[in-house]
Parts: C-alpha cells; structure tokens; sequence
C-alpha cells in the first residue's frame, strides 16, 4: 500500500451522473410507449435516430477536443438529450432534420459553450426553438393519432415509415392539427360546443391521443421524484403555476376561453416539459427557493404563448429558454440564508465577513 | 430524566453506512508500552508548547515537558516514565504530512507517575483554581479540533453562559471512541459535567447530546445520572437528549442548533449565545485533572478497518506510534487502501505511519480496497443541487465549486465560504465524484493567503507614502531656510549699506564709533571679493556642466567588464545627457543672472551712498535708514566724507598684521599639498577605472592647485 495523501470524505454515496441519466432514460420510457401507442412506429424511429446521432455527435466533440471518449460518453447525458429531441420532433419527420436538431443540441448548444454542465441553454430545446423557427412547416405535421384515423385502419407499417422519414414520400391525411392548434383557432365557440363539434376532443380533457402521453410522462416524472433523481421544487412550480393561469382565465369556458386546467396540463409539451426538461439541473437556478421561481416563471410563460401568443401553438420550449436566460438573474435574488447569518447575502455582495 | 428539551432539525444532512458495530464487539483495551513515545509540542490549536525537558532528562508519567506559549496554548506532559532520548522534528499526523518538534522519549517499562494532587471535593475550590489545573493537566478539545479547554471554560464577563452542551453526538461513521467512553466511564462524564456546571456558574440548562444509534450509553449516562443525583442534587439537572441520527449533527454549531435551536453568528463563538459545548472525553479528563490531580497523556481511540485483524478501542498514550499501534492489531498492509485519521468523513490520510497518537486523534481508520476504494475521477458538476440539499450552513456548494475553478474569491467570500464546516455531506452525494471540500479548502487557503499579502503590501505602500511625504516635508524645510537665508543676508547687507550711508553722512558720529566704519568697510570690500570668486565660481560651474555634458554624451564603447551595451545602459545615458543638458542650463542662466545684475551689486568704485542710494528703494529699508539716523538727527549731505572714512579704515586694517600669520600659511600649504597628492592618486585611479565623475576630480586638482598657488603667493609678497 503507498501512502497517498487522499481528501476527505474517503467514502461516497452511490449515487453517479450515469446512474441518474439513465433513470431519466428508463423514466422516458412510459411517455415514449404512449407516443408510439398513438403515432406508430415513426417516433421509436425519431428516438433511435436523434439518440444515435446525438451520441455520435458527443463521441466525434470528444475527439475533437482530446478527451477520453468512453469516460464522457457513460455520462449518458447525450442520450438523454436524443432521446428528448426524438420525443419532442413530430414523428415521421425528415431524417435531416432530426440529424440537424442532435447537431445543433450538442455541437452547437452544448459542446461550443464546454460540454457537459457549462451549456446556458437546455440543448434539446435550443434545437427544438431553432428548427421551429426555421421550418414551420415540417416542425408542425404531427400525424393524426390512433383514435381518429378511420376504422380499420392502423398506423403507418415500418417501411411506409422509412420510405417517408428517408424519402419524402407523401401520405395522404397524414398529418391533422393538434388540439393547441384547434383551441388558438378557435373563434365563436364555447369550449362545451368546441368539444363536441371536433372529434380530436373525443369528449374527454385534452384531445385524443395527447392526454394519455401526458400523463405517462407524468408517470415517469413521479417515478424520478421518488427515486431523487430532482426535488419537487421545479416541476411542481411549474405545473402550479400553469393551473393557477388556466385556472384564473378559464372564463367558464366561454369562445374567449383558453381552455381548462385540466387542458392545458395535459396537452402538448406540459408533461414532458415540466418533468424532462425544466428539471434539468445545468440549466436551471440552483437553489430550491430559485428553482421554485424558475419553475413558476416557465409555468406562466407556457399559458401567456399558448394563449395570447400570435404563431406557436404550443410555447413550452421557448418558455424554457426564456429562463434559462434569467435563471443567473434568479440565483442572484434567491440565495439561502447560511447558517449563521441574519439575512441571505447576495450573490454580488462582498463585503468582508465577520470576526476574520 | 425524561428528555424535556426540543430537539431542532438542521437543514441537510447525510446517512452514510454507520460502520459502528464492528469496533464495539470487544471492551475497552489496552496495549503494551511501545519501544518509544514521540510526543508532538502542539497536539492542539494553538501555539506550540515550549520544551522545558532536555535530552538526558529523566522523567515521570505525567510530568511537565512543554510548557504552554501563552494562554492559546496547552501544556504537554511525558506519557510514561523514562529517559528523553530527543528533541527533534518527527513526522506528525497532519493533513498536510509536516514533520514537527517533538519530545522522543524512552520508556522505562516502569509506567512511575509523578505526585498527584488530588481533590475531594472541586466545590470546595475557587473557580480560577479549578481553571488552572484544567490548564495546568493540558487538556485540549477531544472531539478532533483540539481547541484549549481552559480557554473554552472561561467566556468573557459578557456572555452569560445559561446551557452546557456535553457533546456525545459522535457522528462520524466508524468512530465509537465516545460510546465506549460513555459506556464505561458514564460516573466519571456525569461527574465532569458537574464540575464544568460549577465552574461555569451553573448554567440552567446541561445536555449531554447523544445520537440515537447509542443506546448502551444512553442507558448507562442515564443510570449514572441517577446514582449521582441521590448524593448530588444537582445531577438531577443533567439531561441526556437523544436525537436522531444524522451526519454532521456532531459538529459544534449543528449539536447546539440541534438542541437549542440556536445559531452561532457567522464568525463568532457558541459562548456569545451563551452556549458552551464540551466533547464527552474532554469532561472526563477536565474530571481526572481535577479529582485526581491527573494530566491528560491518554485517550480513548478506536482502531477499526478491514485491514486490521483486531477492531475495537483502545485507551492509547500520547504519543504511541500510529504503526505500533496498527501493528498490535494485526495491520495488514497488502490489504490497505490507505491509513485515515478520524473518520470517513472529515479524516485525513496519513502520509508517515510513525506519527504518533496525539490528543485529537479519535480514530485510525485502516479501510481495506474494497472497504474504501480509490475516489474514482471527477466529472463535470451538472449542478443537479443534491450538495446544496445536504449542506448542513445552507450554503451552495455548487457555486462555490464554479467560483473556486475561477478564483473568483470575491464571489466566494459572498457565498459564504467561510461558513463551510468542512463536514464533506456535498462531497460524499456528488453524483460526479467532484472532490468539493477539497476545492473549499484551497479556496479558503488561497483568500487568506491573498490577505496576507495584501496586509504586506498595505504596510509597504505605506511605508513609501510616509518615506516620500518625509522627504517632501524636509525639502521644504531646507528650502524654507535657504529663503530665510537669502532674505536675512540681503536685509544685513542693506543695513549695512544704510549704516555706513548714515555714517558717512556724520563724519562727527562715525568718529566716535570708528571700529563699526572699519569693520562695515571690511565687510563691504570682502562682498566685493566675493563677488569676483563667485563670478569664478560660476563660469567653473559652467565649464564643468559643458564637460560633464561632453562625458556623458561619448558614445558608449564595449569594454572588458561591459562588453554588451544593453539597452537599460543607453536609456541611462539619455537620462545622463539630459540632466547634464539641464545642469548646463541651469549654470549659464546663472552666470548670466550675476553678469547682469554685477553692476549693481558689486560697485567696486562707487561710493558707499551711491549703492545704498541704488539699492534703498523698497520703503522698509528708507525706514531702516531713517531709525538707524534718528539718534543723530542729522540729514546726509557729504559723500566725500563716506570715502575718507573708508580710506581711514583701510590703513588701518593693513597696519593690523597677524603675527602668527606665517607658521599658520606654512601649516596650510603642507596641508593642501598632502590633499593634492591624493587627489592626484585618486584621479589617477579614476582614470584607470574610466570613471564618470573623472572631470569633478580634475576640477578639484585645479582647485587645489590655484589654492595653493594663491597662498604661496601671499606668503611671496609678505616676504617680499
């Protein structure tokens, strides 16, 4: 035995970065299942394709900038970020722009700014805002779920699936709005005769489809808190605040309403959003007070784009990155309190302490 | 004795695996005397003891070998009776591995104790009694920082101390040195807390804070409690709080905010919210220094490890070699990953294993490979928070980490980091392995390391702000008097100028007063002279401007001792010109100044009244003239007689020949011949040396010379 000068502690918990990317992969899973049940093969397609990507993207960084490839790819934090970019893209979308979107996410939004744990921006959502900005069109088309194709008729076979993501072939009523589009569209309608008039409603909470992906979203975030993976705080804002705007300017679903609660927490991004991707650490404020705020300023954000917003049906990434911005700006107004001291100090305060 | 205190929670927190079972199979033991005891003169904080044996010296257990350095210090004892062999620098247990003075003894075997003086009944003893035999038995902090206990026992006038925390908490994993103490020694812990009561005025509250994971010595504090409550009332006051297990909640600030809720104030003591908190074995030895007059050279530690063949706790001397004792055990180094002092957490590895026990040593950890294996790398921080959730100030050690990668020192001194216990709950849950507390501590090293350069540099900017107003006060100064000077040599030469004005104007008067006449025409002539040296003196001045101004501008030529000219030398030589160049200026203006104003000052044939008429034309000095004519009430009309009073005084100075006048000059121009002699032999070697101040030597010869031509002169025409 050499006698090496090690520092304290001499123990650790078991907990690693790997060990938590990986629960948030498993945690993806029900949400993922979900979205297949619904959309078809096309998003398990979207999945594997930005994940590879992502990883390969990772791996070729990591050569670029001389690190030890293998160590950094275990992190599974590229995956993660492929895994979401293949969940949150529409399904049977071209091939490129799911290879743009993991270039974009971690060459430019992650690797450029240090890697892991130096990017500003949550980087599936930076590649997700830049394609959204950048093609309308193809970021749009989500096709039409299970429930409201005509009987019969299943969802599209693998290699219908290929020959579109790969090909560009067209499908005919392939793709339908979604039940965000439909609500902003909306104009003269209550929301009761809304929601027999368009089937996508099917008469329950959130359209078709979009409702039970939520809440197996929801199921795999419940699964994180109880596993530790992140605190209550961040999330828990988040779809609080969302209620509480839905809630106030619900309207008693009046044609100016925007819908429900209920609605809004279960349709779109929401789920996804508040378990997935506003609980990302590296982005985020960092104490709880902060990510409390954090979580609360997304929630509000998300209603005012879906609501009163001119061009996106659905607001949850450009929500994020707007507070990924403020998020240093939060940290500074939301130190603890130390032990010890009277009032929590500010970040910028240096004034010398005490009895040194 | 039901617990009747609230027991507080503390933010964060961790649960590592508790490892206590292992040590606690086998009862409190002992070994045998080890071949040498190395006894360190600070085992504690503070200043070093100060050795007070020398090498031969034989000693007894327990006697006095370093006496403390003040009163933050401890004194050290001899752990046994033998010989002191020396007195040098060993190896210490240390974080950072330092060797330290310390007093290397050879036991006898005897184990003879000095005389103990002992006491029945502490209450019977004044209280600053009490605090010297604490003092006096060198008792320092127990529970790992080793702080001095007299120091700790006696808060100031102002902090009214109304609990005493007996801290039992014993919250490291592996550590169970406390729990044997307490199981084994509980009479002695209640009694030592009585003894701290008294000495600490009786605090209303006494709390022996104990984890819950140590139900063996809660049971025996609480029976002990008991027994000494039927002859002392007072023990009935004692109360053992037990308390939920949880790391760090057996530091010092946690077990107060655990059961007062209290906080101490950043930067300040426990005792300013009147709290003192005292580690179990330190009342016990507090109690044995008192009772039985014993001072502290042993301690309870507990030697645990997969390494070890034997795990358990040992009453072990100050001083033993930590290898001695890990070889009493059965230490088998093969199987080592490394040899901690103190626990998992908060320990430190040993880098000597001849370090010996010292009193803050409360666990050597011999960990197997797979009982603590290596700390695998670093990874990034993705600030997932979990350290900031465990951290026991609240602080965020996420940031601290990113502004210590910085060294943003000001931003950490705003995060707080020198709330940081250094506990190690963010190290341990860091899912990236990031070696936190290590990064606080360089931190912390590196700001106080910057003050103290700052203080330095604060002093020596100081330093030159007060040399350079020092030198600007005495420059003044200077100047002040040279301006006093001018002005007191022209008043006297118009006085004497108006005198001799006045009185030439009254040949009757000056008749009466002729030494005054002569010696004001004296003085006149002598300015007369002086001018004419001055005018010399200045086209000197001039001429040696021009050639120091010619020297310095020489190229600068490569020779044997400088064969490089570096570019410093030639911006010297700039320097060099331009002050020649000014100092030319400077001379001519000068010389040019006197010519001009010659006419006036020197009238080598004017008349005296004239060059006080010329010069007499600032008010005062018509009033100086006309109080120096008042007495006698006469106006001037006669120039002519000015000129014979003059002429009189002249004869009359040349008639006056010193007599001893010849010898004096003989006397003189020996004296200036010897003078130029080594002058010559100093240019001579000026020359050689290519000196630049070789022009000022030539200039002094030429002085010299002319001097001593002008007196061999003079002694021509007397002769003559």
């Amino acid at each position: 035995m050499a006698l090496l000068n090690i520092t304290s502690p001499h123990t650790h918990g078991a907990n690693r970065t790997g060990r938590v990317m990986r629960l948030v992969v498993y945690a993806t899973f029900p949400g993922i299942a979900a979205l297949t049940h619904f959309f078809g093969i096309g998003v398990l397609i979207n999945v594997l394709l930005a994940s590879i990507t992502c990883v390969a993207f990772e791996a070729a960084v990591m050569k670029l900038r001389q690190r030890p490839v293998m160590f950094y790819l275990a992190d599974c934090s590229a995956l993660v970020t492929g895994i979401l970019i293949g969940v949150s893209l529409p399904a049977y979308c071209p091939w490129w722009l799911i290879v743009s979107a993991s270039f974009i996410a971690i060459v430019l939004a992650k690797q450029l700014y240090g890697g892991m744990g130096f990017n500003p921006f949550n980087p599936a959502m930076v590649a997700y805002a830049l394609l959204l900005v950048s093609f309308p069109l193809q970021m749009t088309s989500w096709p039409t779920p299970l429930p409201l194709l005509p009987d019969g008729q299943a969802t599209l076979s693998l290699v219908a699936a290929l020959d579109k993501i790969f090909f560009g072939t067209q499908i005919d009523g392939y793709s339908s709005a979604t039940v965000l589009d439909i609500m902003k569209q909306n104009a003269g309608l209550t929301l009761n005769d809304l929601y027999k008039k368009e089937a996508v409603f099917d008469g329950r909470w959130a359209g078709a489809g979009w409702e039970w992906v939520n809440i197996a979203f929801l199921i795999g975030g419940i699964y994180l808190l109880y596993k530790k993976v992140f605190t209550w705080h961040a999330p828990v804002s988040m779809l609080a605040a969302l209620t509480v705007m839905a809630a106030l300017f619900y309207d008693s679903g009046s044609s100016n309403s925007s819908g429900s609660p209920i609605f809004h927490l279960l349709s779109g991004a929401t789920m996804l959003g508040a378990f997935f991707i506003v609980t990302d650490p590296v982005t985020s404020a960092v104490s709880n007070k902060g990510r409390i705020v954090y979580g609360a300023s997304i929630g509000v954000l998300i209603y005012v784009i879906r609501s009163w917003g001119t061009s996106y049906p659905d607001g949850v990434a450009f929500a994020v990155l707007l507070l990924n911005f403020a998020s240093p700006f939060i940290d500074y107004y939301t130190t603890p309190r130390t032990y010890g001291h009277k009032k929590p100090r500010r970040a910028t305060d240096s004034t010398p302490r005490d009895g040194h | 004795m039901s617990s009747l205190i609230r027991v507080w929670n503390i933010p964060g927190g961790v649960h590592p695996p508790e490892n206590k079972k292992q040590s606690l199979q086998l009862p409190l033991g002992e070994i045998p005397l080890p071949p040498v005891l190395v006894i360190p003169l600070n085992q504690h904080l503070g200043t070093p003891s100060q050795a007070v044996v020398q090498v031969g010296d034989n000693v007894l257990a327990g006697q006095l070998i370093g006496a403390a350095d003040g009163t933050f210090s401890v004194n050290t004892h001899a752990s046994t009776s033998g010989t002191v062999i020396a007195i040098e620098e060993c190896a210490i247990p240390h974080p950072s591995g330092i060797a330290a003075e310390s007093i290397v003894i050879q036991p006898d075997g005897l184990h003879a104790w000095i005389e103990k003086e002992e006491c029945a009944d502490f209450r019977a003893l004044d209280r600053l009694d009490l605090l010297d035999k604490i003092r006096a038995a060198g008792i320092a902090g127990l529970g790992g920082a080793g702080f001095p206990t007299a120091v700790k026992l006696a808060p100031k006038s102002t902090q009214i101390i109304d609990t005493l925390i007996l801290n039992g908490a014993e919250c490291e994993p592996y550590i169970t040195a406390d729990d044997m103490l307490m199981q084994v020694r509980a009479n002695e812990l209640i009694a030592g807390t009585l003894l701290l009561s008294h000495i600490l005025h009786y605090p209303e509250k006494l709390l022996i804070g104990v984890e819950d994971n140590k139900p063996k010595a809660i049971a025996a504090l609480k029976m002990a409690i008991a027994s000494a409550s039927v002859t002392d009332p007072e023990a009935k006051k004692i109360q053992v709080v037990s308390f939920p297990t949880k790391y760090p909640s057996g530091g010092a600030k946690q077990i107060i905010q655990i059961l007062t809720g209290r906080e101490t104030p950043s930067g300040h003591h426990s005792a300013d919210i009147g709290v003192i908190c005292v580690n179990v074995a330190t009342a016990v030895a507090a109690w044995r220094a008192v009772r039985y007059g014993e001072p502290m050279i042993s301690r309870v530690t507990t030697i645990v490890g997969e390494a070890l063949q034997t795990q358990r706790n040992i009453d072990v001397l100050f001083g033993t070699p930590i290898s001695y004792v890990l070889e009493q055990h059965g230490f088998d180094k093969n199987r080592a990953s490394r040899v901690v002092m103190g626990g998992p957490m908060m320990g430190f590895t040993l880098l000597d294993l001849d370090a010996p026990v010292i009193k803050t040593t409360n666990c050597i950890l011999a960990p197997s490979k797979q009982e603590l294996p290596a700390p695998p790398p670093a990874q990034a921080c993705i600030r997932c928070g979990m350290c900031a959730d465990v951290c026991p100030a609240s602080l965020l050690p996420q940031q601290l980490f990113w502004y210590a990668q910085a060294e943003d020192f000001d931003r950490l001194e705003a995060h707080n980091l020198f709330d940081c216990i250094e506990c190690g709950a963010c190290s341990y849950v860091c899912p990236s392995t990031i070696p936190l507390v290590q990064y606080y501590r360089a931190a912390k090293g590196s700001i106080r390391q910057n003050e103290l350069e700052k203080e330095k540099a604060d002093r020596s900017r100081q330093r030159f702000e007060f040399r350079q107003a020092r030198i600007a006060k005495e420059e003044a100064e200077k100047e002040a008097k040279r301006l006093l000077r001018q002005k007191a040599a022209e008043e006297a030469k118009q006085k004497l100028a108006d005198k001799a004005a006045s009185l030439s104007a009254l040949p009757q008067v000056s008749q009466t007063v002729p030494d005054v006449v002569s010696a004001a025409v004296a003085k006149v002539s002598s300015v007369q002279v002086s001018t004419d040296e001055q005018k010399t003196k200045l086209e000197r001045m001039v001429n040696a401007a021009k050639v120091t101004l010619e020297f310095s501008q020489k190229p600068l030529v490569p020779n044997k001792t400088n064969p490089v000219i570096s570019e410093e030398q030639l911006v010297k030589q700039q320097v060099r010109i331009k002050q020649a160049e000014l100092k030319l200026a400077e001379a001519e203006k000068k010389l040019a100044d006197f010519i001009a104003t010659q006419p006036v000052q020197n009238p080598t044939d004017a008349k005296p009244i004239e060059a006080a008429q010329a010069t007499s034309v600032t008010p005062e000095i018509i009033v100086a003239a006309k109080t120096a004519t008042a007495e006698v009430t006469a106006t001037i009309e006669d120039p002519m007689a000015a000129a014979i009073a003059r002429a009189k005084a002249r004869k009359k100075a040349a008639a006056i020949p010193d007599k001893s006048d010849e010898e004096k000059r003989a006397e003189q121009i020996k004296a200036l011949q010897s003078r130029l002699q080594k002058a010559r032999e100093r240019l001579a070697q000026a020359e050689a040396e290519n000196d630049p101040n070789i022009e000022a030597f030539r200039l002094g010869i030429t002085k010299l010379e002319e001097r001593l031509n002008e007196i061999q002169n003079s002694i021509g025409l007397q002769t003559g």
